[in-house]
Formats: structure tokens, C-alpha cells, sequence
């Protein structure tokens, strides 16, 4: 395996770090999860506050997404728009 | 694959792209629905108005459940960016690039949302108020607080944009498979390799389920979400937490 340039290496462990980045939704499912987990059973607790408890799961798993958003973004840049390259 | 949002003409130097012919297009659009729901408007509504009125009532409910007695203040702000995201994200559909697919779009709606939280917080609570809210519930938490409260119209931008592009890639890649798993069938029948004139036979229908949830589902889920947000902040902001 000769005449491997710096930019293919690059190329390369962009691909290798892009995949990487992307652990970070094992942290995101696992919250949202939770999350969904627990408004079900608050539901079943009190079912008149189904509304409310909705408004309040979407804005948690909005804000839980947000990491796995970042580590999205960064992989997309890695393999698409790739500043080292 | 390319990515980024094609460029369609140039004035001078600057060049229009995509989301901006898009973004104005959906503008006009939504101008055009307006000026007709609200000619010849009848007791009994009936046609556009009907459908300007439901819309106009959701948003301005949904405002007031979250902020309460200034709700009427923020609410065409609030309506705005969720016809204008939840249309502009639905492009896809149309087979276009949706315009909230590019940080151009999102990060400045962002940051007027971040402004707008501010001068709320800082007309409310006064500046004294202000700091010490940001200061709270220890002096050395500020750097933080600030650093927290600058990420957020980061993180705005970045859901939105992050989420409608993954959309558009995802389809972008199953198109582009079952292209090639047309061509592959193509070949088998005529014994010849096919690239351009192929029979779309396996685009037939099913992939409207994902056209569904990419194009229709998570645009209005994240229209909403980032709306939500909005108000949110800005309720917070104006409501200091008392200690």
C-alpha cells in the first residue's frame, strides 16, 4: 500500500471520525426514551393533562435532540464540507 | 453527492440561491392566501377565510396557553415563523430543496428570536434585574449563564437545519437506491446495461410512506418545536425566577 497522499489520510479518517461522532445518538435515544417513557406514565396517572404533558414531551425531546443535532451537523461536515480537506 | 443549495442566477456579484428563490416564492405564497382570506369577509366565514380563521385561532390559543396575557403582542411573530417554517420545510414534497435545508435560513430567524428574548427580558426585568438574573444563584455562574444563553440560538438553528437536511439526504439516498435497483431490473429483461432510460419501477408508490414522514411530519413537528421554543424563552425571560 504505497502512494497514500495526506489528503487521502485525511479523506479517510474524516469517514472514521464522521461514523464516530454519530455514538452520540445512543445518549439522545436513551433520553428520549426516558422521556417518552415517563409522560406515558404520567398519562396514565392523570389522563385530562394529555394536552399539557404533550406541549411539555415535545419541548423535551426537542432539547434532548439537540446533541445528537450537533453530532449530526459535525458529521455532515466532515463528510460533505470537510474544512481539512 | 452535492449538497448544497444550487445557485440559480447572479445579481452582480451576489449570488441568489435556491432557499432564497424559495423563501420569497412561499412569502408571496403566503401573501397571496392572506389577501384573498380576508376580501369579502363574511359573518359566517366560508373558503380561505374559514381556513385563514382556523389557522389565525390555533396559533393565537396556543400562544396564550404558554404566555398568558401578552400573548396578543408576540402572536403574529409566533404565527409567522410557524406557517413560514412549516410551509418552507414542506418544499420537499414538491420535489424542490426545502429552504429551512440550509443554515442561511434558520440561523437568522434564530437570531431575532434571541434579540427578541432579550430586549424582553432586559424591558421587564430593567438592567439591574437583568444582570442579576443572569448572576443567579451564584456571581461566578455568569460566564456560564452567558455562554448557555448565547448557545441557544446556536442550537435553534442548528435543530431545525440539522433535522430537514438529514430528511433531505435520506431520500436523496433511497431515490438514488432505487434507481439503481430499477436499472438492475432493466438489465435483467433486455440483457443490456441501462443508465439513463430506466423504467422507475420500484419508485411506484411506497416511498410516499417516507415522502409522508420526511416531507410532511417532521417539517410541522419542527415548526412547532421551534415556535414552541420561542415562546417559551421569551416567557422565561420575562418572568424572572424569584428568590
Amino acid at each position: 500500500m504505497t502512494g497514500i497522499t495526506g489528503t487521502d489520510l485525511i479523506a479517510a479518517f474524516s469517514a472514521l471520525g464522521a461514523g464516530l461522532a454519530m455514538i452520540a445518538m445512543i445518549g439522545v435515544g436513551i433520553g428520549i426514551g426516558f422521556n417518552a417513557g415517563k409522560t406515558v406514565e404520567s398519562t396514565a396517572r392523570q389522563p385530562e393533562a394529555q394536552g399539557t404533558l404533550l406541549k411539555l414531551m415535545l419541548i423535551g425531546v426537542a432539547l434532548t435532540e439537540t446533541a445528537g443535532i450537533f453530532a449530526l451537523v459535525v458529521a455532515i461536515m466532515l463528510l460533505f464540507a470537510n474544512p481539512l480537506l | 453527492m452535492e449538497l448544497g443549495p444550487r445557485i440559480i442566477f447572479r445579481i452582480g456579484n451576489v449570488p441568489i440561491s435556491e432557499t432564497v428563490c424559495w423563501s420569497v416564492i412561499v412569502s408571496l405564497v403566503i401573501l397571496v392566501f392572506v389577501f384573498f382570506a380576508t376580501r369579502k369577509m363574511q359573518t359566517v366565514p366560508r373558503g380561505a377565510q374559514l381556513l385563514g380563521e382556523i389557522l389565525v385561532g390555533f396559533v393565537y390559543k396556543m400562544v396564550k396557553d404558554v404566555m398568558g396575557d401578552v400573548s396578543e403582542k408576540f402572536a403574529p411573530y409566533c404565527g409567522t415563523l410557524i406557517v413560514y417554517l412549516g410551509l418552507g420545510s414542506m418544499l420537499g414534497i414538491l420535489d424542490l430543496r426545502p429552504i429551512t435545508a440550509d443554515l442561511n435560513c434558520t440561523f437568522p430567524l434564530a437570531v431575532v428570536t434571541f434579540i427578541l428574548i432579550h430586549y424582553n427580558a432586559i424591558k421587564v426585568q430593567t438592567a439591574k434585574g437583568y444582570i442579576k438574573e443572569l448572576s443567579s444563584p451564584y456571581p461566578f455562574m455568569l460566564p456560564l449563564n452567558i455562554l448557555s444563553d448565547t448557545m441557544f440560538p446556536i442550537t435553534l438553528a442548528c435543530r431545525l437545519f440539522g433535522n430537514i437536511l438529514a430528511g433531505v439526504i435520506l431520500m436523496a439516498l433511497v431515490y438514488s437506491g432505487l434507481h439503481t435497483a430499477s436499472a438492475a431490473l432493466v438489465e435483467v429483461f433486455t440483457g443490456e446495461l441501462a443508465k439513463d432510460a430506466v423504467v422507475p419501477f420500484f419508485q411506484i408508490g411506497w416511498p410516499l410512506v417516507l415522502n409522508f414522514w420526511f416531507d410532511m411530519f417532521e417539517p410541522i413537528l419542527q415548526a412547532y418545536i421551534f415556535t414552541m421554543l420561542t415562546m417559551v424563552f421569551i416567557d422565561n425571560g420575562r418572568h424572572p425566577v424569584e428568590d
